[in-house]
């Protein structure tokens, strides 16, 4: 650690504040060591390591078969899919939400984040429901299947796209686009010039986020694709689950790490490349009114809101309206209960409150560890070695998006079961396990804005005598402040909707939202599924009030004005 | 020099993490305070692992901590195969002192890997020893339960076809297109449906009909809930099929208002039977408490409960059924059935080979 220390200071500085530097890098590697790495470690050895001796002959076999190689090719193929059309259509919606101005636009903005906390299994019910034949949209003829898959991926982390990009675009200083267009450029050669580049490193970490959740996507492929369309993710769960064959899961997680380190560097070479300091704004002048130009990325917006989003939400809503005798708002009703048939052991409303306390808790951890990460990761050491170690440091906190929760959840307890971390059935688990996947959307979300402010500013309020604290406040926060709130969102929805880790976790005199929604649909009644449709309805309820609540969080400070 | 104002944040950061420990939910909700499993040890909390599908009605487990002292803590990691792996994979350090829904697909494995410890509760009803695997006492059976083929009988009514009786129908051109199953990899209906055509058709005989069904067009959902509230006519779902995998106590759940009929039967000759037990694990901290645990679950008043919350029959005969399952829901008198030491010597390998032949 002291040797990237030493690296990371730029010569000439005194070392106190390097020792800082460390510290807030060390916090939170030693929480994603021992949440993350150590038991995700434990069980991959336990795969590769037989009668105490290395074991590596499951990789041949594993990789000698012609299965493995479809399931990998069907991983990269949807994954890939799904991350270029939710680039493709996640930008003009990050413009239009996020630079234009127009009434509801806040509504609208929480609105498009609903479908990333919903609940996949109960998704794919929705999705499945109305493709399957006699379903609404049943004359498409499209019941699973890739294009369905990819359609669902692209539904879930379309919120991540237009978040992450538009967190930057909402800073971005209009003034250079508009000398360009007033220099005669056409208002597309103005954006290839001159918006894009400086959204570029969004746009690559929102490209890697979607890339990880649709590599390790379990709940959609499993409804939506059927046994056909097996994936790494889905695998590795069958074979850790439900056989306990762990040297195939070992190599198939290793394959997992081989595909998501791939996508990692490519997306933090382009995002380096890129990456430099910005004219950014701190106050809200830079969206505008909606206007003619605005028309192309408003139809593509509305297109998608509609298509993708709007009408399989409509089916979930109508599903939840659909009562024994028509129509009716029995299901909801039955929300304050634990099911007709006594199907849960605590009624929804508690398990919605449930949700909300742990999600709270996980955003405070993920917020806390994300923001130490985040002010290390902006730093811009001098030295190539530096600069490679933060990327590297960048790169380790994005792993939990692209790991298993199942090699995590059986990872947790072969380690975390002794003194002095005896964490066995704990109640803490489940917010640690959520902010654990709730950290990398801090980082992403956080970090191309602290980067795009220019170290100058800071460099010149210290020679006018600005302490640490008052820095940091003056020209760190002002700009940080609304992506603050967008951060903190963006924690609290996926704290909100996480079902992997949290169910290996579940305890079931304390359930989440999800986990009664999942216990909910598997079993028979038709009521049990009104009942989990209105769940889901409450979950989106709950998500856009927060999320919408968070969008109005910001720092204001006497450093606003710059 | 700019690093200087990290300062705040370091400080914020440690205390944070020191302080996780005393974040809001965890310390005023819940029965417990989150105190880990193995380490708490006193007499007074026993630890239940479970399955995903576990519920019992709170005021009942309130009453036993009352009477027996006991702080009762649940966990339950997923479903019955999950279960029993973690279980194995924890052996060292369990995951607490008493199991609950080691079902008869994963059975053998638990006493294989030697992670109960023998306990014959003096509680346990003339009628349970049928469903005993060995004679160590290290399961005891709780409820148990079949896995049927069902029909949505008004859908026939409807399209003025007969009903389906048996395996072979569903291989039958004439009922082309109409079943749903689902995958045995993901699925434990979809294994128990599985373990029955081996038990009905042979070793040499089990694929073949598979493939019959395959021409057939038989859909597979990897999930029940996909297979049932999607593709299935007879629920809610009002999906295109009318024939699906699901248990001998689905019909009675599809019964709309009291006095009305089921829309949906099971057929009785095409059931696995599936036995459910609970044990105390090896090297538990509370044994004692365990012990009390599944003497309570073999009580009355829990036996009548399992039909209404976990959708199986009591192994306790003197327990009361709902009035709807005596009517609806009968199991079948002759169900499929393969012992718990042939399913574990032999389960990969017929889930690959049904993959094989099924999914291709």
């Amino acid at each position: 650690m002291s040797d990237v220390a030493a690296r990371l200071r730029p010569p000439g500085q005194p070392l106190g504040p390097t020792v800082l530097l460390v510290v807030a890098a060390a916090l939170p590697l030693a929480f994603l060591g021992v949440f993350f790495a150590w038991p995700v470690g434990a069980i991959m050895i336990r795969g590769v390591v037989a009668d105490g001796a290395l074991d590596l002959n499951g990789f041949g076999q594993v990789l000698g078969t012609e299965r493995t190689w479809r399931v990998i090719g069907q991983t990269l193929a949807q994954s890939v899919a799904g991350t270029l059309l939710a680039v493709l259509l996640g930008v003009p919606g990050a413009y239009v939400l996020y630079r234009c101005r127009f009434p509801g636009r806040a509504a609208a903005r929480a609105f498009v984040t609903v479908p990333f906390v919903l609940p996949t299994v109960v998704v794919g019910v929705a999705f499945r429901s109305l493709l399957v034949e006699g379903g609404a949209l049943g004359f498409l003829g499209v019941d699973g299947g890739f294009a369905v898959i990819v359609a669902a991926l692209v539904f879930f982390n379309y919120a991540v796209v237009v978040r992450t990009v538009g967190a930057m675009w909402a800073h971005l200083d209009p003034r250079a686009e508009q000398a360009a267009r007033a220099l005669g450029a056409s208002p597309w050669r103005a954006f290839r010039a001159v918006t894009l580049p400086a959204l570029a490193p969004a746009i690559a970490s929102a490209a890697s986020l979607v890339f990880l959740f649709c590599a390790t996507a379990f709940g959609t492929v499993l409804v939506l694709g059927g046994p056909a369309y097996g994936t790494v993710e889905t695998e590795i769960w069958v074979q850790t689950t439900q056989f306990l064959d762990l040297r195939t899961a070992a190599v198939l997680s290793v394959v997992q790490l081989v595909v998501v380190g791939a996508s990692l560097t490519v997306s933090g070479w382009s995002r380096r490349r890129r990456e430099s300091a910005l004219r950014v704004q701190a106050d809200t002048t830079t969206d505008h009114r909606l206007r003619a130009g605005d028309l192309p990325a408003v139809a593509v917006t509305v297109a998608v809101v509609a298509a993708l989003l709007l009408v399989p939400l409509a089916s979930l809503v109508a599903g939840s309206l659909r009562t024994s005798a028509g129509w009716g708002v029995d299901n909801y009703a039955q929300l304050a209960t634990t099911g007709s048939r006594g199907t849960l052991e605590v009624s929804v409303w508690q398990a919605a409150l449930n949700s909300v306390r742990i999600a709270t808790d996980a955003t405070v951890i993920a917020m806390l560890v994300g923001v130490a990460i985040c002010v290390v990761l902006s730093r811009r050491p001098r030295h190539p070695g530096g600069r490679r170690a933060l990327g590297v440091f960048d790169a380790v906190f994005m792993l939990p998006l692209g790991v298993s929760a199942v090699t995590v959840g059986f990872g947790f307890l072969i380690t975390l079961n002794r003194p002095p971390l005896d964490l066995r059935s704990s109640a803490v688990l489940v917010p640690i396990a959520q902010a654990v996947v709730a950290v990398p959307l801090v980082i992403r979300t956080l970090l191309p804005v602290l980067r795009s402010i220019d170290p100058k500013l800071r460099e010149a309020a210290a020679m006018l005598g600005a302490g640490p604290g008052r820095i940091f406040t003056a020209v760190d926060l002002p700009v940080l402040g609304r992506s603050l709130g967008l951060a903190v969102g963006f924690a609290f929805g996926v704290s909100l909707g996480e079902f992997g880790a949290t169910s290996f976790l579940a305890q079931p005199d304390r359930p989440t939202l999800p986990v009664v929604i999942f216990r909910l649909i598997g079993h028979p009644g038709g009521d049990n599924l009104g009942m989990a449709l209105a769940a889901s309805v409450l979950l989106a309820a709950v998500t856009t009030l927060v999320i919408g609540l968070a969008e109005r969080l910001r720092v204001q400070t006497p450093g606003a004005e710059l | 020099m700019t690093q200087r104002r990290l300062a705040p944040l370091v400080a914020l950061t440690v205390a944070a993490l020191l302080g996780t420990a005393a974040c809001s939910a965890i310390g005023d909700t819940g029965p417990d305070g989150g105190s880990g499993a193995g380490s708490t040890g006193g007499a007074g909390t026993v630890v239940l692992v479970t399955h995903d599908s576990f519920a019992v009605d709170r005021q009942l487990v309130a009453d036993f901590e009352r009477e027996s002292g006991l702080t009762v803590e649940t966990t339950s990691p997923g479903d019955a195969g999950t279960l029993v792996n973690q279980l194995v994979l924890s052996k060292q350090t369990p995951l607490g002192d008493a199991v609950f829904g080691i079902d008869t697909a994963f059975a053998s494995r638990a006493l294989t890997a030697g992670i109960l410890q023998p306990y014959a509760s003096p509680r346990t009803p003339p009628a349970a020893d049928r469903f005993a695997v060995d004679d160590s006492h290290r399961l005891t059976a709780v409820d148990y339960g079949d896995v049927c083929i069902n029909i949505d009988r008004e859908w026939f009514r409807r399209n003025g076809l007969p009903e389906p009786r048996t395996f072979a129908d569903l291989a039958d051109p004439t009922y082309e297109g109409l079943t749903v199953v689902t995958n045995p990899a993901t699925s434990s209906p979809g294994l128990s449906f599985l373990l029955a055509t081996v038990d009905a058709f042979g070793a040499d005989g089990w694929l073949d009909y598979w493939a019959d069904l395959r021409a057939n067009d038989v859909q597979v959902s990897d999930s029940w809930s996909d297979a049932y509230f999607v593709e299935f006519s007879g629920s809610q779902g009002n999906g295109p099929r009318p024939i699906v995998v699901s248990y001998a106590s689905s019909p009675p759940a599809e019964v709309a208002g009291a006095g009305d009929e089921p829309t949906t039967s099971a057929l009785l000759s095409t059931c696995f039977r599936q036995v459910e037990y609970a044990g105390v694990l090896a090297g538990a901290d509370n044994p004692e408490g365990a012990r009390q645990l599944i003497d309570f679950m073999l009580s009355t008043r829990f036996q009548q409960t399992i039909p209404s919350r976990m959708y199986m029959y009591p192994v306790d005969e003197q327990a009361d059924l709902p009035p709807t399952w005596a009517r609806f829901g009968p199991l079948s008198r002759q169900p499929h059935h393969i012992s718990p030491g042939l399913i574990e010597a032999n389960r990969e390998e017929w889930i690959r080979r049904w993959t094989e032949v099924v999914v291709g």
